[in-house]
């Protein structure tokens, strides 16, 4: 859809002094807040009521087998992605589309390996060691929060696919629309890394 | 060109950002080994990941130089709404009988 078919792609809307994808995309993620909050809560009341001892207590860091090499490796994969993600923007504002794809394959790239290691180092030798969702509630949160997170980097390597391919043609048409639509990406995607940065501590460490 | 000046301001600065998150994360592993009581840990747990989190929000999603009114009434009823997610579990917690029925959920 071309910026003369829908108001305010580049410049600020009256109302909210910036253009209306970047103002959508912070009410997107405030619902996104109240979904993960919402998760965080149940975590909360779970582990706060869970006995010291006995059936259904809080499992130890023994008990989950969760490495905190692995979350801690896959932290700095989502840092460093957010970083390229921002400079995919930077090189935009700067007149530079050859770079900023360059950064956008990163950050895909690092986002694919975020995956693949949740995958092949967590999630399946987990379900095969029998720690499945229904072992506990510990794991019950675990899969369900970073299910859920990792939906959101697969979510969010389609849409940065989508602008390193054939959304890309929009640069030559309307350069400032394009990086706009890059920034709220950027924007989702430091999210992604945000949440990330809280569940880190939460289900590896404490 | 003015603009691009300022980018590549900016940019310094996202390099600064990510060294500061690397370290932090750092911190946070270390502290976690630190003998100390839990209340202790998600202290200081949270008190680096909120860090961590503003940095994010207020440098990568360019939240540092944003003015606008609206967004920040956005926020801010996000924030009042969070902050009540977060004491759902204390304000209902007293309404369970004792712990012992938590057990059977696990």
């Amino acid at each position: 859809m071309s910026s003369e078919t829908l108001p305010y792609t580049v410049k600020p809307h009256p109302v909210t002094a910036m253009y209306s994808g970047k103002f959508g995309t912070w009410l997107f993620l405030a619902s996104e807040v109240m979904l993960f909050g919402a998760l965080f809560s149940s975590y909360v009341l779970l582990r706060v009521g869970a006995p010291a001892e006995g059936p259904g207590h809080w499992l130890s860091h023994h008990e989950t087998h969760l490495s905190w090499k692995i979350g801690g490796f896959n932290t700095l994969v989502l840092i460093i992605s957010s970083v390229t993600m921002v400079m995919a923007w930077a090189s935009l504002k700067m007149g530079s589309l050859q770079k900023a794809r360059l950064y956008l394959i990163i950050t895909a790239v690092l986002a694919v390996l975020f995956v693949i290691i949740k995958l092949s180092l967590e999630y399946i030798p987990h379900i095969k060691d029998g720690l499945v969702p229904s072992h506990s509630n510990f794991f019950a949160l675990y899969y369900t929060m970073t299910g859920l997170h990792a939906l959101h980097i697969i979510g969010g390597v389609v849409v940065i696919a989508y602008f390193i391919g054939p959304g890309a043609k929009l640069y030559h048409k309307d350069p400032e629309y394009y990086t706009n639509r890059i920034e709220c990406t950027g924007l989702y995607w430091h999210f992604v890394d945000l949440v990330w940065i809280f569940l880190f501590p939460v289900l590896y460490l404490l | 060109m003015a603009e691009a000046h300022d980018i590549s301001k900016h940019i310094k600065l996202y390099i600064g950002v990510f060294i500061a998150l690397a370290v932090f994360t750092v911190i946070t592993v270390l502290a976690s080994t630190i003998e100390a009581g839990i209340a202790t840990h998600v202290v200081v747990a949270l008190v680096i990941a909120c860090i961590k989190g503003g940095l994010v929000a207020a440098i990568f999603m360019h939240l540092k130089w944003e003015k606008t009114a609206v967004l920040w009434l956005v926020f801010g009823i996000c924030a009042i709404l969070f902050v009540v997610l977060m004491a759902i579990p204390s304000l209902t917690v007293n309404d369970l009988p004792p712990q012992a029925h938590m057990g059977t959920w696990g």
